[in-house]
């Protein structure tokens, strides 16, 4: 995985000295809650509704077993014992005292880490395939140009007031398991007359205005990438509405302009900027990708698993995932157990994940924007011995893809902006489906729940979506069906008028059961869906 | 473009320059609107609003030395694509930063192009000097020509 040189830890070493100096200006008057708000919003840190939430960037996701130990340490020093991993391949802490953001950013530094754009309107951390470097199906492993893309936007001059935030997510795979459309800009590595070039995807998100991006070029050169974005920002930086915020995101400029008009501009742009000789030279690559290159991972390895204890089997079905490499599989670490907090973890069990990560997986583990966490280069021969320490740390929840596997934001129980809790329906749902034992005959089931229109949990993109409102005073949950963030991206739709909070989770069952029934061989619910429409399961629902 | 250092520190009222990198003379008289300057043939100093498009004036760069940006409020970071697209077109005159400007920008407007900082509310100078002065290095081009660090890293 990518090592700082000198240069990178320098400019995250000046970030903690600056965001230090800044909490003192603060703290001694000198500094506005408004003039202050931007800044500490760039540093990841957020007022919540108890106390500060800190969320600490995770550069595409991948960790070595030293910054998971710290990611411990820091929930054991600054929060209380747990951590909170994001949709956003990130972490985040929610009980942060100000006057200490600063020592937890330094501890952080000693690991090569920082909440750089974590929040606020910049370019945010960038996202990436959980799975890079270990799937079969990838071109390349698409991280490389990740953390280019990376350097290029941290502390950018021009893009640190933008609109509103910017996200975005690199892909190198025709499968998206990075939710790649519905980034304001999604970028896919693509081969073109056998040269590696870059799929440019611009607006889409999730959000009160959910938009699925459209490719606005299909083949950027790789020694373009850094021009060819700076085009895609500069023109939304320019043109992106700043009256109204729930107006601002670049999909709305692209909705409005047109796909046509905005990549006309964007070409504009880019002609502009490759004059000015703004591109970092192609070295710069070629020294990244190394820091990505595959394991030393051994030949002739034992492939057979030995499935006499059926728990264990029942794991490895729906936990490992098959790998490039023979004898080997990506191992998937659950944290969603039955009736559990989605995405929480201990302490105690970070440390246990780090120590995994070094013994079983090349002192390398992965965030998925699914909340949970990736042991990615797994002997199969070890996993039993993975599998009995993870079932003895409470991680061995043979849940992946399920309906238990639920994505949650953390709701009205901490997020200021929430309008219902999200986390105790996770919770009674999965206890639910654990409970009534058709968590397995439903195969894979993505089940995504918001606490607001902001749409964290990303229920547009689940194949069952939930979104919390507020009726008079009240929580109140839609229901969605349909949606996908996967290669086949969709947007779910609402079936109808909303639940109280026992009446979401009974609603869930019902459309399970419409599933159940109606199903054809081999088909996902999502499939199901596709195929019978809407009205059977608003016919169960409310005729 | 010259880094001269920072000179001139005054500035005690709005509008006034508190921070300045040039060492020529500054222009003595006021700023004209992006229409006006465009239909007027004499003037030589102009204010950008945020949704002005600084591309209006590059066919007028020659009789420009004083380019005000007016940030009404810090977080529109439209001022910030305006300087580097004058900068970028070889504008060499003035590009003042005027407004809401705040310690914490100062280091990023910069690189963008701006020479001189008239803040509305006058900054602790030693808190701004720190922030000039922040990034010894810095991840990419800009209009202030810094070699960033991708470039570094290869001779």
């Amino acid at each position: 995985m990518y090592l700082y040189d000198q240069y990178d830890q320098a400019m995250v070493d000046a970030r903690v000295e600056e965001f230090r100096d800044q909490t003192r200006r603060r703290l001694e008057g000198k500094l506005s809650e408004d003039q202050f708000k931007p800044l500490r919003l760039m540093n990841g840190l957020y007022l919540q509704l108890h106390a500060y939430m800190l969320r600490v960037a995770i550069p595409y996701g991948t960790l070595n077993s030293r910054q998971m130990h710290m990611l411990a340490d820091i929930g054991n020093k600054y929060d209380r014992g747990y951590g909170h991993f994001t949709t956003r391949q990130n972490i985040q802490y929610n009980w942060i005292k100000l006057e200490e953001a600063p020592d937890l950013l330094a501890d952080l530094a000693s690991v090569e880490m920082h909440a750089i754009q974590t929040s606020g309107n910049c370019i945010r951390n960038i996202s990436s395939d959980h799975f890079a470097g270990a799937a079969a199906d990838e071109l390349v492993d698409p991280r490389p140009y990740a953390e280019l893309l990376r350097q290029w936007s941290s502390f950018h001059p021009e893009f640190s007031f933008l609109p509103r935030k910017f996200k975005i997510a690199v892909i190198a795979s025709d499968t998206d398991r990075a939710a790649m459309k519905l980034h304001d800009i999604g970028i896919q590595i693509v081969e073109r007359d056998g040269a590696l070039g870059a799929a440019f995807y611009v607006g889409g998100g999730m959000g009160r205005t959910p938009m699925v991006a459209p490719c606005i070029r299909e083949f950027v050169p790789l020694d373009q990438l850094v021009p060819y974005a700076e085009a895609c920002l500069r023109v939304y930086n320019r043109y992106g509405r700043r009256d109204n915020k729930y107006k601002a995101r670049i999909k709305i400029l692209v909705h409005e302009l047109g796909k046509e008009e905005y990549a006309r501009q964007v070409e504009e742009e880019f002609a502009h900027l490759l004059s000015q000789g703004i591109e970092p030279p192609l070295a710069e690559l070629e020294r990244i990708k190394p820091f990505f290159a595959d394991p030393e991972f051994e030949f002739g390895l034992p492939t057979g698993i030995d499935r006499s204890d059926p728990d264990f089997a029942l794991w490895v079905d729906r936990n490992a995932v098959p790998h490039k490499a023979p004898g080997y599989v990506s191992a998937v670490i659950s944290l969603k157990p039955v009736g559990g907090i989605p995405g929480d973890a201990s302490a105690a069990q970070m440390h246990e994940m780090a120590e995994l990560t070094k013994q079983y997986s090349f002192d390398e583990c992965r965030v998925t924007h699914t909340q949970n966490i990736v042991l990615p280069h797994v002997k199969i021969a070890d996993l039993h011995a993975l599998w009995t320490r993870l079932d003895a740390a409470g991680l061995a929840n043979p849940n992946i893809d399920t309906i238990e596997d639920i994505i949650a934001c953390p709701g009205l129980d901490y997020c200021s902006l929430a309008n219902a809790r999200s986390i105790p329906v996770a919770q009674k749902i999965s206890q639910r489906f654990s409970a009534n034992g058709r968590t397995a005959e439903l195969g894979e089931l993505k089940l995504k729940i918001s606490g607001c229109i902001n749409a964290c949990g990303h229920h547009h993109a689940g194949h069952i979506g939930i979104l919390g409102v507020d009726k008079k005073g009240v929580e109140n949950y839609q229901l969605l069906l349909g949606g996908s963030e996967a290669q086949d991206t969709s947007l779910a739709r609402i079936t109808g008028p909303g639940f109280d909070e026992p009446g979401i989770v009974d609603a869930v069952e019902t459309v399970t059961d419409v599933y159940l029934r109606e199903r054809d061989a081999g088909e996902r619910f999502l499939d199901t869906y596709r195929r019978i429409g809407m009205e059977p399961f608003k016919e169960a629902l409310y005729g | 473009m010259a880094d001269a250092g920072i000179n001139g520190i005054g500035g005690t009222s709005p509008d006034e320059v508190q921070f300045r990198f040039r060492d020529d003379e500054p222009v003595d008289h006021g700023t004209v609107t992006v229409d006006s300057f465009l239909d007027q043939s004499n003037a030589s100093a102009v204010r950008i609003e945020p949704g002005d498009d600084a591309r209006a004036l590059l066919p007028h760069l020659g009789r420009l030395r004083l380019v005000e940006v007016n940030f009404p409020v810090f977080s529109d970071g439209r001022g910030y694509s305006a300087a580097r697209v004058l900068r970028e077109a070889e504008y060499a005159g003035e590009l003042r930063a005027v407004g809401d400007v705040l310690i914490d920008q100062l280091a990023l407007l910069r690189r963008c192009g701006f020479d001189a900082f008239a803040p509305d509310q006058r900054l602790n100078e030693v808190d701004a000097v720190a922030a000039f002065a922040r990034w010894e290095n810095v991840y990419q081009h800009a209009a202030d020509r810094r070699r960033p660090i991708p470039e570094l890293r290869h001779g």
